[in-house]
């Protein structure tokens, strides 16, 4: 309790977003969930009290720099849904693994949708269907990355 | 499942002020962005701590090339030598032409002195890190601002218009790609003179021409050319070949597709051109006004003026002759006369 797992979520959050800007091939990297999103929505469920809404707004502020065309969008679109997570994280722990999928792939399309409207207003509009195929990839690799983040997460106490 | 902590049970307490805290700062953040020049300093901050991520995740196959470089026979090297030398050569040739028609040129246009070519320098950089997907076509480059890149600068390959800078760090830089979906560039179709806008497509070997009335006369296998408009390319640099001409005689606009020269997907070195201010084929900005950092926004000069009186480089020169066996304007064999 005493103990929250700042470090094991800083450690993973630098391998998720080593991860996202990794370099694929091009099919690949369509179907590339987004690893960083994953990683801060299972610590905000797992940790909600280890400032899961700091280390989201950061990561987006990361996300923003490598890949956003305006500074600050997927830190907003992160913080909202880290925040989600960290309010109803006893309902989403308490719910079997295909339904928690569900609520992520929900959680991911939120987080799309906003990107999609701040590209939008700020005139930098992707209509590419594309852009949403991350959201199927992440609700469906959910249950793994989870796995492997409950590992470090176990791995201390 | 995944989450047996069995930590806290009570919700964080401050979380709601929390998020509305973290909220407030990023729009904050956004809303400067669109708005402030100086906010672009923020930008370097960040993309100078970015780097030496971006230098790690793309370390593994940098490596990989180094190796595979050192460990190369000697018998590759001495072929590729030979492949090199009878390019030299040819490339020679093509450059004394290239004098012979310059003088022609300036004869034409009846100037006393013949201008130097437009490229005033270049640096050879190369690719980090690349980000090729139907949504952002966008490389970055290890050179920044203490190599004296500026934002908006033209990126070229030895082919072909690649894009220009967007965001410019300290050591780092990142290109947009002109197949990037948000990149524009006028074109000029060699053949007929015709102006209009190439815009990327999110594909590398395509670009689309959506603004040509049906009407136009566009072909495929016509050379397209930078128009010198936009303020960031100089006139006359290769962009690509129309490959298919669409005419719908339900629709007002020609549906025209190109392919860029550039090899967007094999380049691992890219050359940045620093354009003589002044100079006819310069970039022309549509409003002339200066924008900080970058000097080929500057309004136009008389052509005498600026060719004799050619500011100084502004960082380390990599003179022309130095640089590159494949640089686009052969400036040696022009600014001999």
């Amino acid at each position: 309790m005493s103990s929250e797992p700042r470090g094991q979520m800083l450690l993973t959050a630098l391998v998720g977003l080593i991860l996202t800007v990794l370099p694929l091939p091009p099919w690949l990297s369509v179907v590339r969930p987004a690893f960083l999103v994953l990683t801060v929505l299972y610590w905000s469920i797992a940790a909600p009290r280890a400032g899961g809404i700091a280390l989201a707004f950061f990561a987006g502020l990361m996300l923003d720099v490598f890949q956003g065309p305006v500074l600050g969008e997927h830190a907003l679109a992160l913080c909202l849904i880290a925040y989600i997570a960290v309010r109803e994280h006893q309902k989403i722990r308490s719910k079997p693994a295909f339904q928690q999928s569900l609520i992520v792939f929900a959680a991911l399309v939120t987080y799309e949708f906003i990107l999609f409207a701040i590209d939008g207003w700020t005139g930098h509009p992707i209509t590419n269907p594309l852009r949403w195929t991350h959201t199927v990839s992440g609700a469906i690799l959910w249950a793994p990355v989870a796995a492997v983040l409950a590992a470090t997460n176990d791995k201390r106490r | 499942m995944a989450f047996g902590t069995g930590a806290t049970s009570t919700r964080a307490p401050s979380a709601g002020f929390r998020f509305t805290l973290y909220a407030t700062l990023s729009i904050v953040i956004m809303f400067l962005d669109q708005r402030d020049e100086w906010f672009e300093r923020i930008h370097y901050v960040l993309q100078a701590t970015a780097y030496p991520i971006q230098l790690a995740v793309s370390s593994p196959s940098a490596a990989w090339r180094w190796l595979q470089e050192s460990i190369e026979t000697r018998d590759t090297l001495r072929a590729e030598n030979a492949r090199l030398l009878l390019h030299e050569r040819e490339l020679e040739l093509r450059s004394m032409r290239y004098e012979a028609l310059a003088r022609e040129n300036d004869q034409l246009r009846g100037l006393r002195a013949a201008l130097p070519p437009v490229a005033e320098r270049w640096l050879v950089a190369e690719i980090v890190s690349i980000q090729l997907n139907s949504l952002r076509q966008r490389v970055l480059i290890d050179r920044g601002t203490a190599n004296g890149v500026f934002k908006g600068q033209a990126v070229l390959d030895d082919k072909g218009l690649l894009g220009q800078t967007t965001h410019v760090g300290p050591w780092s830089a990142e290109v947009i790609l002109i197949t990037d979906p948000e990149h524009a560039v006028p074109v000029q179709v060699a053949r007929t003179g015709l102006r209009t806008i190439a815009v990327g497509t999110g594909d590398t070997a395509a670009l689309a021409l959506p603004y040509l009335p049906a009407n136009a006369d566009v072909k495929p296998g016509d050379l397209l050319l930078t128009s010198g408009l936009g303020g960031v390319f100089p006139a006359g640099y290769p962009v690509g070949k129309v490959t298919e001409v669409h005419r719908d005689a339900v629709q007002p606009l020609a549906q025209v597709r190109a392919v860029p020269f550039a090899n967007m997907n094999t380049d691992r070195e890219v050359m940045l051109v620093w354009f003589r201010p002044g100079h006819p084929a310069a970039p022309v900005s549509a409003s002339g006004a200066a924008t900080s950092g970058n000097r080929n926004m500057q309004p136009q000069k008389a052509p005498h003026s600026a060719a004799s009186t050619a500011p100084p480089a502004r960082a380390p020169a990599s003179t022309p002759s130095a640089s590159g066996a494949g640089a686009p304007a052969p400036a040696a064999a022009a600014s001999r006369h």
